[in-house]
């Protein structure tokens, strides 16, 4: 079996896209990432999306996507695991191209949240989580962040803006990316005067919704053309792991083990350790989630995974930079699509070409992408080669 | 919400009937036929006592669609006695503050009316502080 490399990046600037439907948000991905090798064509087409069939009244996106991006009659397939939906696409192509049945892929993340009203919207978000058991009751996705973050606060004696962090560097992170949706550095100042989402989730704890579609072109490294004009980046791991839906089914609420096992797994196929990695593009769906997701991966203890945050552990030059162009909070959170942003912005960093937000001598990129509270996690490991 | 649906979750909603195993005697709610924690079939009904504690809570100040009616609203994490854990929202909350830890029992209040007033009154379990005695 070969190595995966990917060979083509694009993705659309996030945000409120009124004019443009789900459909040509991602075929304008995928002509995006498909321009930058054009002598390669995909027999295959994995579409990370978990909203479409609920907001826009579309399903087997499989289908449509093939034939609006040019790609009539190709393998078309949709993976559907909420906010994990564009690393599961992901992991799906690189499964396929890994095994030698499929030669060239496209993967697309995207999703479109702005043809509805934020009730519904939130509405059809509880349905990410447990229907009947989770949904009914009234919580939200943000509401169990909120369960998550007064528990870790309590335990770990968090003062408040204890998060303020997570939220300040990606914001001063996104301020150099043109493709991000708030592009302007914020203060703990607003981070203390932000309303509450629920408690004690505030504005700035919750990443924004937001439209989005983002597209990678992966091959085996024995197809790149001669004269491919990239650093070579290949998929040094990449795995899926589950937990249970429902937070409350959990074994142990507090801890997300799904996030330690992803991560354990992929380094030990990457034939990694955790030194070796030089940026983590985690999941910063909510503040409390990107401290967890630190622990969880090694970088921090439990309960202190908040400090790295408040002592600049996080940013740029830190120890473990994340949210290296924004994140989730400041880029923007098209759910679906938000996993093949994190691939598409590491790849952007290992390439060297991230400008003002560039990470020195990046070379070696972890990405992981959740499904709620790491119900579903997936994690890849993409080093140059 | 659609009538099979409601017809099915009516029993755990208004009275938190689930399931005890009889191989290994964990207490199981949802009801899943199939033991979580030894593997067995589990389909004998169990109906719990309606006692717990606050595990975590959250105050939900914006709302989805259905529930606004009563937003501001508190939803907990809740440790039932017998030990499965509950997310239901809490009710009959005075000045006392919520805390984790607190004792709650549980009691059964609409949760929301579906398209208006014409629509199906969803009940279900909401957990109240226990009075001190």
């Amino acid at each position: 079996m070969s190595d995966v490399v990917i060979a083509g990046i694009g993705q659309v600037p996030v945000g409120e896209h009124w004019n443009t439907s789900l459909r040509s948000l991602a075929a304008q991905a995928i002509f995006a990432a498909r321009k930058e090798i054009p002598d390669l064509e995909p027999e295959s087409i994995y579409i990370g999306n978990s909203l479409g069939s609920m907001v826009s009244h579309q399903s087997n996106l499989g289908s449509l996507l093939a034939d609006w991006s040019n790609l009539l009659g190709v393998e078309g397939t949709t993976a559907e695991a909420g906010g994990a939906s564009g690393g599961a696409a992901l992991r799906l192509g690189y499964l396929a191209v890994k095994s030698g049945f499929v030669k060239v892929a496209v993967v697309v993340g995207v999703e479109k949240v702005s043809d509805t009203n934020t009730r519904n919207l939130d509405r059809i978000l509880s349905y990410t989580m447990d229907a009947d058991h989770e949904a009914v009751p009234g919580l939200t996705p943000a509401g169990q962040a909120g369960l998550v973050m007064r528990r870790y606060m309590e335990k770990y004696n968090v003062p408040q803006g204890g998060f303020a962090g997570f939220p300040i560097n990606a914001h001063a992170n996104a301020v150099y990316n043109p493709n991000a949706m708030y592009r302007k550095a914020i203060s703990r100042e607003a981070y203390d005067k932000a309303g509450m989402v629920s408690d004690p989730v505030n504005l700035m704890d919750a990443a924004p919704l937001a439209d989005g579609a983002a597209a990678l072109v992966i091959t085996r490294s024995d197809m790149l053309p001669k004269n491919y004009n990239h650093p070579v980046i290949r998929i040094s791991g990449a795995n899926i792991v589950t937990d249970t839906l429902a937070l409350h089914d959990r074994a142990n609420p507090d801890e997300f083990r799904a996030a330690a096992i992803s991560v354990e797994r992929t380094l030990t196929m990457a034939g990694k350790i955790l030194e070796d990695i030089d940026l983590f593009e985690l999941d910063d769906a909510y503040s409390v989630y990107a401290a967890i997701a630190l622990e969880a991966a090694g970088f921090a203890e439990p309960g202190k995974g908040w400090q790295l945050a408040q002592e600049g552990g996080i940013s740029l030059k830190g120890k473990i930079p994340i949210c290296t162009l924004g994140g989730s909070k400041a880029r923007g959170n098209p759910i679906g699509a938000t996993g093949v942003y994190q691939v598409v912005e590491a790849v952007q960093q290992l390439r060297g070409s991230a400008g003002a937000s560039q990470v020195k001598d990046a070379r070696i990129a972890l990405t992981q992408c959740w499904g709620g509270p790491a119900s579903t996690v997936a994690t890849h490991l993409l080093e140059m080669v | 919400m659609e009538v099979p649906r409601y017809w099915r979750l009516k029993n755990q909603r208004y009275a938190l009937v689930g399931e005890v195993c009889p191989h290994c005697d964990g207490k199981i709610f949802p009801p899943r036929d199939v033991c979580p924690h030894c593997g067995q079939d589990a389909k004998t009904k169990f109906t719990f006592s309606g006692k717990g504690e606050v595990y975590s809570f959250t105050t939900i100040s914006d709302a989805p669609a259905g529930y606004e009616e009563n937003a501001p609203y508190t939803v907990a994490l809740v440790k039932l006695q017998e030990g499965p854990v509950v997310t239901a929202q809490l009710t009959d909350l005075g000045e006392e503050p919520v805390k984790i830890g607190m004792p709650v029992e549980m009691v059964t209040r609409k949760i929301r009316t579906d398209e208006g007033d014409r629509g199906i009154i969803v009940y279900g379990y909401k957990f109240r502080p226990v009075m001190h005695q």
